[in-house]
């Protein structure tokens, strides 16, 4: 079963993968290994998941100005997020994808999206995501 | 593009000044539609996260802006670097490491920024003014400007500091306006015992708190001592913007846009009230450590953020306590300090430099110890008063971590295990 989530385009692009997601923020800076992806906040629910090609689901982020490195420098090593969904705008999340776009042309699609449609996604979800905002999402039987 | 940009911006944005300031331009106005700014505005005055870590991205980045004719276009202090620039070998760092940070490091200071290398810019040089519009990167400077000093930036991440040093322009938004820095929930501390609010532990074990507790919104905090010091309020700036994303914060009599409750909150009620006990404190400070009482304690990590000439006095202070006794630094234990040239040249300018390296300190400059690799890999338990740095060092370290205060930290480089006081910390 197929549905279709109306979201704003943080950062355009498009990109499909596995939901991982969590319901507290993370800071990528202390939390995501920019060499191999690895969630490795060993205080969130997530510690020891691999981030690299999946859609990392999370209300926002938190912690570090310093994120915005790891996000682009993960992007960088290919070990980033496939795309990011938030419950609201993280600007140091957005910030590393844009600069990322800038100097390499490749953006992580970040998405943000309303309050029941977020806490929709379920973990392992398949996502598609749309240069539009759009986000379908198929969930696994 | 739905922002208004001023002739000057688009100059920016058409390449006029150069490429660099084009590609600081089209960040900036990119990461002005994130926001939903209408316009962009001026500072005038930047300070660079982004020159800290090492990574082949940020390098790139740097060299990319330098060499397109980059240069920066209001005062820009840099905040520490991934290398401690004279001490480094002294450090372990490998030679290919520390070629590249020079590079980043050159990067910056060929672009025109002021070579401080510090976390705690506040304390060292270009201290802000209430009220200034400026744009800083480093989370717990971004929250010690907002909320100690009441100068207004937004969390600056890596590398729109950079784009905005260059142009002197970052989007009109956020903490920079004035209606966007009331506080919306309140946090009262109940009947704590004055002992424990007069520890510096305290301080950073309320960061962590507040910082979990704040999630998204500005906190106001009351009953905070009104004679709390800068290092105190830095320590729990650092704490808050770990746990949390605070940029942010008032403590009613202590910071400049909260002399009261009224004013804290402009007039509105609060969204949420949280009343601190006790309880909440012992839970938010149990939450620091993973290591425990007693452990063997491979390294102390004291001045994260940068230790301050009164820390390294404190410092002194118990060394000299100890070795009054006959106590030595256990031969198991090294014993490393982070600062900044700042307060170092104040130090070697007096008798506690002898103090605190006699003792077997090791101080190290500029630099982290979680932006430069000199933490070798046995190193199994640190042991630090930093809520920042316990925070930080599961993750970014892979050791074990036990939270104490300064005394504690002395006390227990001396035994050679986690050694705190729990007596203060007891329910009664």
């Amino acid at each position: 079963m197929e549905r279709v989530l109306s979201g704003r385009a943080v950062v355009a692009g498009a990109a499909e993968g596995t939901a991982l997601v969590s319901r507290e923020p993370l800071s990528l800076w202390g939390g995501l290994c920019p060499r191999t992806g690895e969630i490795i906040d060993r205080r969130h629910e997530l510690s020891g998941s691999y981030a690299a090609g999946k859609v990392l689901v999370m209300p926002w982020g938190r912690g570090s100005s310093t994120s915005s490195a790891t996000l682009l420098e993960s992007i960088r090593a290919g070990v980033a997020p496939a795309a990011i969904i938030n419950l609201k705008v993280a600007p140091i999340l957005a910030l590393g994808s844009i600069v990322s776009d800038e100097l390499y042309h490749k953006a992580v699609p970040i998405v943000v999206l309303s309050e029941k449609d977020f806490f929709s996604i379920k973990q392992d979800d398949h996502l598609n995501i749309e240069p539009d905002g759009t986000v379908k999402v198929e969930t696994r039987p | 593009m739905s922002v208004k940009l001023s002739k000057r911006d688009k100059e920016y944005l058409d390449g006029q000044h150069g490429k660099a300031g084009q590609i600081a331009m089209r960040i900036l106005a990119r990461m002005a539609e994130v926001l939903e700014a209408e316009e962009l505005m001026d500072v005038s005055q930047a300070h660079i996260d982004g020159c800290g870590l090492l990574s082949d991205a940020g390098l790139e980045f740097a060299e990319t802006l330098v060499s397109q004719g980059g240069r920066v276009s209001v005062p820009t202090t840099l905040n520490m670097g991934p290398l401690d620039l004279q001490n480094w070998k002294h450090f372990g760092v490998d030679e290919e490491f520390a070629a590249k940070a020079i590079r980043q490091g050159k990067a910056y200071t060929d672009m025109g920024c002021i070579p401080t290398w510090t976390c705690a810019p506040y304390q060292s040089y270009l201290t802000p003014r209430f009220g200034q519009q400026i744009a800083w990167g480093e989370s717990n400077a971004i929250c010690y400007a907002n909320s100690v000093l009441g100068a207004r930036t937004n969390r600056y991440g890596d590398y729109i500091d950079i784009c905005a040093a260059i142009t002197g322009r970052v989007p009109r938004c956020g903490l920079h306006l004035k209606a966007n820095r009331k506080g919306q929930i309140l946090l009262r501390l109940v009947d704590i015992d004055p002992a424990i609010m007069r520890s510096n532990a305290f301080y950073a074990v309320l960061g962590h708190l507040l910082g979990t507790a704040a999630e998204d919104k500005i906190p106001v905090i009351e009953g905070l001592d009104p004679e709390a010091s800068g290092d105190q309020l830095k320590a729990l700036c650092a704490a808050a913007a770990s746990s949390g994303a605070v940029a942010l914060f008032h403590a009613v009599g202590v910071t400049p846009e909260a002399n009261t409750l009224e004013e804290a909150f402009a007039g509105n009620e609060p969204e949420r009230v949280i009343d601190i006990g006790l309880g909440d404190l012992l839970e938010a400070r149990s939450d620091l450590s993973t290591a425990g009482e007693g452990d063997k304690l491979d390294l102390v990590v004291l001045g994260c953020p940068h230790f301050s000439f009164d820390e390294f006095r404190e410092l002194a202070g118990l060394i000299k306590a100890q070795t009054n006794k006959g106590n030595k630094l256990h031969s198991n234990v090294r014993f490393v300090v982070i600062s900044c040239q700042t307060s170092y040249a104040l130090l070697q300018r007096s008798e506690l430099f002898d103090v605190i390296t006699g003792f077997g300190v090791e101080i190290t400059l500029d630099t982290c110890v979680f932006h430069t690799p000199m933490v070798s890999a046995d190193t199994k338990v640190i042991m630090t008063n930093s809520g920042k740095c316990a925070y930080y060092a599961p993750g970014e370290l892979g050791t074990g971590v036990a939270f104490g205060n300064m005394a504690e930290c002395v006390q227990s480089a001396v035994k050679g295990r986690v050694s705190r006081e729990e007596a203060l910390w007891k329910e009664s």
